[in-house]
């Protein structure tokens, strides 16, 4: 099937005020408090369009699996958020952060989107300026600015090294407002573990309290799933540990298409992994490279030596060297590649030859510690509490790690999936980043989605829907919680040898190893072939203690860890249909002769979206074609 | 024997079990066998945890999520002192470097009469939440907001409010107060939104409600120990209590005189 993503047609630069005024139905003031939303996930994206739905009148119930919305994942975001200010006069415009934005992605995402998410960037700051983010400023007051990889521009807002939770505890206050009012019911530690569509369209979740262990279904108008990203499906990444794929896989399995999965970010300024025991890896901020430079010896026989004693003619700033005009600012997907590469050429540093540094000497130099300590005090100690090692004296270590997923669920314009009345923001959706996304973009997306899209594109639907067309006693949330209580009681009882880390682990480095920063038919293929085995053991053999009804973390990672094995499976399948490399998705077999990535426009400029057929079944592949009217499909380059 | 970049040390840990918020509760021992001093203090628990759960024993349950120091879930009393006593540090990315062979380690959850056990290390934290639904905002909407850069706010001034606004709301002030007091979370936010002007219009608002707040969530009050800095992981300082009690004091006075009014939704007569 096409798909077709319903983006405006007509001038872009007036494509979403058109839409909104021309296309988007509203709802009566005094009809919104009749609709009920539910909201699923607490991060930007959630938190952000919760308080938004209720302020404009909506009920709204939200879903977190924390114990407070305020520690979703988007906390842990450090360097930044952009918008398109143009404040620092360089520049910068709506346009150029679409375009910046369209080519960081490697020309793989819909142009609609990705203007509207440029054009209400501005929002966004002014939206967390009023909330009282405090956003670094300079001595004259104004907002300042910094650079991130993939831009020439100084777009970047930022609170020193903690945008992330700045901007979340923002959204996470205007949302506690409104439980404060009653106007939003707010439920933590419930994870969302079913979605419940009657007559086609989407009407109620089925959760778990993880206190209580009560498994229960919540009815509302429409469904929200703010529920982020999917890349602990690799060992290690940089997510939380409580980061899983499966309230959208679970909403995939209801029929929501999931659109390219392949599609995931790895960071390439991690802490390298010390130990096979280790939980997760840490990322350090990219905005570390606007003072750090990146290299690694020259020669082979240096790499165990001490960094100071390799003399500067003897190093290699291979950033610098490969892509003069982006230097250590080139984006995400190239910078890892890059470390990957001079790592598998054993030039790589630290243990087992996993790392590459990143040095601050040249900037402590010229500014001093103390401009230095200022910018990224909390990362250097970070990193010390981590290593053990003082990053002012001796130059840091790093690696790329899995960190954010561009694919998600298929959504059209309107952020809705093909479920009617099922509506997915950010990074659960696929929409704006493509393949790839550029730094400080995710912060960008979720408080979009959430604040400014959501508001106007969940009204034109609920116009047009009868509120309260489901009741809980409708036979289909009945059959939700039986299913939701047999897997929980199958997981139970199976009482087998494995436990649930060590199958997480088995599929995690296996996904790593073979699926991680390079792919090759061969990999997939055999990764296609292990997974059905590992899935069907992990059925017969995981071990499950306790019981159902009470707070029990290993029941809850043993869902996580089910969804995660059944979803490598589609993450490999798209990998494979791929036949291209493109941002974070590289083939071995599509590469130029300097490495670089070989994409295929003429067979894949379109996005894959997958429809569920069964466990163990062929997914079946429905296309958007991708209509580039607004720039020139051209060769990424950063040189 | 210290520990050394190679040793593994093997520790014994003492943990509070309770299997849910109205059973009783009790220490057990157990055994960590092989740890190095790379492992963080939670990947320590996951290790010993493995073992409970392949010998058939219920794992120990604790909080914990982003393990980077940032998203405030994790939350153990380590031989008395929150978070193990590691200058801002959160138990997460306490390492076990600061920990020798034969060590015994007690685990205790955050204990404080306004959160509640419920089960072994995990405490419900949810008072912490309403102290902040009850007025720990600016009480804006979404959109028609000015410009960014039309509220200048001074370099100092911003520093200020992000040096409060650095709380993790990870209740470790709480559990060494003790009063089981929760003025340095409160203070933090009160101070933050204070010092903005963004937040000054409801300032005296704010204060009085989160002041009510504390007092009905079952907080107790400051009495100048200071331990809530002492076990704060971000350094979040004790002048943001000096600074709420001002702000409550600023508050009474202008409503003493008649030109505010502490009741939100009461219009100034």
């Amino acid at each position: 099937m096409i798909l077709d993503g319903k983006a405006p047609t007509g001038k872009i630069q007036d494509s979403w005020d058109d839409h909104r005024f021309a296309s988007l139905k509203l709802v009566n003031p005094a009809n919104k408090r009749k609709y009920k939303v539910l909201v699923v996930g607490t991060g930007l994206a959630g938190a952000s369009a919760a308080a938004t739905l209720a302020e404009l009148g909506y009920q709204v119930e939200a879903f977190c699996y924390q114990d407070s919305p305020r520690r979703a994942h988007s906390i842990a975001a450090q360097g930044g958020i952009n918008a398109a200010k143009a404040y620092p006069n360089d520049g910068d415009s709506i346009y150029r952060l679409f375009y910046d934005t369209i080519k960081g992605g490697d020309f793989r995402a819909r142009e609609a989107d990705v203007w509207r998410l440029a054009q209400v960037s501005n929002n966004i700051i002014d939206q967390c300026v009023a909330q009282g983010v405090p956003f670094a400023r300079d001595y004259a007051g104004y907002l300042d600015n910094r650079s991130f990889g993939g831009a020439q521009v100084s777009r970047t807002f930022y609170a020193r090294g903690q945008t992330g939770q700045q901007l979340l505890l923002g959204a996470y206050s205007a949302l506690s407002r409104q439980i404060g009012l009653g106007t939003v019911k707010m439920f933590p530690r419930t994870e969302m573990l079913d979605l419940v569509v009657v007559d086609g369209e989407a009407k109620a979740i089925t959760v778990r309290d993880l206190v209580t262990g009560e498994v229960r279904t919540h009815v509302g108008d429409a469904v929200v799933l703010a529920t982020g990203g999917y890349v602990n499906v690799f060992y290690l990444s940089t997510n939380a540990m409580g980061c899983s794929v499966t309230a959208i896989w679970k909403a995939h399995k209801k029929g929501a298409y999931l659109a390219n999965p392949c599609y995931t970010q790895i960071h390439p300024t991690c802490i390298p992994q010390a130990g096979d025991y280790q939980s997760k890896l840490t990322l350090m901020s990219e905005s570390l490279r606007n003072d750090g430079r990146i290299w690694v010896p020259k020669k082979k026989e240096d790499c165990g030596k001490a960094p100071g004693d390799i003399p500067e003619a003897d190093r290699d700033y291979y950033l610098e060297r490969k892509y003069p005009s982006y230097g250590n600012l080139a984006p995400r997907d190239i910078a890892s590649r890059a470390a990957k590469e001079q790592c598998d050429e054993g030039r790589g540093v630290g243990p087992g030859g996993r790392g590459v540094y990143l040095d601050f000497s040249a900037s402590i130099e010229r500014l001093g510690e103390g401009t230095i300590r200022e910018r990224y005090g909390n990362l250097f100690e970070m990193y010390e509490r981590i290593t053990d090692e003082n990053a002012y004296k001796r130059p840091m270590r790093i690696y790329p790690a899995p960190h954010y997923s561009m694919g998600g669920l298929w959504v059209d314009y309107n952020l809705q999936s093909n479920i009617p009345g099922l509506f997915v923001l950010g990074e659960a959706n696929f929409s704006v980043h493509g393949a790839n996304r550029l730094g400080a973009s995710a912060l960008m997306q979720g408080l979009a989605d959430g604040y400014f899209v959501i508001p106007y594109t969940i009204a034109n639907y609920l116009a047009q829907t009868k509120p309260g067309k489901v009741t809980a006693d409708d036979p289909e949330c009945r059959k939700s919680i039986a299913d939701v209580q047999a897997e929980r009681k199958q997981l139970l009882g199976i009482n087998g040898k494995k436990t649930v880390s060590e199958f997480m682990r088995e599929v995690g480095v296996l996904m790593w190893n073979n699926v991680g920063m390079a792919r090759s038919q061969q990999s997939l293929t055999d990764t296609l072939q292990k997974l059905p085995g590992i899935r069907e053991e992990f059925w017969q053999n995981v071990k499950v203690s306790g019981s159902g009804d009470e707070l029990n973390q290993q029941l809850e990672n043993a869902g996580r860890t089910a969804d995660f094995i059944e979803f490598a499976e589609l993450l490999c399948r798209d990998a494979l249909h791929r036949e291209e490399s493109c941002g974070g998705h590289f083939r071995v077999e599509h590469q130029y002769p300097d490495g670089e990535a070989m994409r295929d426009d003429a067979n894949f400029t379109y996005s894959a979206a997958w429809q569920w057929k069964g466990t163990g079944q062929t997914p079946e592949l429905h296309k958007e074609p991708l209509k580039f009217d607004n720039v020139h499909l051209a060769v990424r380059s950063y040189k | 024997m210290s520990a050394t970049e190679h040793g593994t040390m093997n520790l014994k840990l003492i943990v509070w079990r309770q299997s849910g918020p109205d059973k009783p509760g009790r220490f057990e021992t157990y055994d960590a066998k092989n740890i190095t001093p790379h492992h963080s203090f939670l990947e320590m628990l996951d290790v010993v945890n493995e073992d409970l759960i392949k010998a058939g024993k219920d794992p120990i349950a604790f909080d914990h999520d982003c393990r980077e120091g940032i998203c405030g879930a994790c939350s153990a009393v380590v031989n008395g002192v929150p978070h193990g006593g590691q200058e801002r540090t959160t138990l997460c990315q306490l390492h076990m470097r600061k920990f020798k062979d034969g060590d015994a380690i007690y685990l205790e959850p955050w204990r404080a009469r306004a959160f509640p056990i419920l089960r072994d290390l995990i405490v419900d934290r949810t008072a912490l939440d309403r102290l902040v639904q009850a007025a720990g905002f600016v009480s804006c909407h979404t959109g028609g907001v000015a410009d960014g850069n039309a509220i200048l706010i001074g370099k100092p001034e911003a520093d200020y409010a992000m040096d409060a606004a650095e709380c993790i709301g990870c209740g470790a002030c709480v559990a060494a107060c003790p009063n089981g007091a929760a003025m340095l979370f409160a203070g933090a936010k009160v101070a933050q939104l204070a010092e903005l002007p963004q937040g000054q219009v409801e300032a005296p608002q704010r204060v009085a409600a989160m002041v009510k707040a504390m007092s009905d969530n079952d907080f107790g009050n400051c009495t100048n120990h200071y331990e809530c800095e002492g076990a704060c992981p971000k350094g979040v300082k004790v002048k943001f209590i000096a600074r709420l009690n001002r702000e409550f004091t600023k508050a009474l006075f202008q409503e003493t005189l008649g030109t505010i009014s502490t009741n939100r939704g009461t219009s100034k007569e």
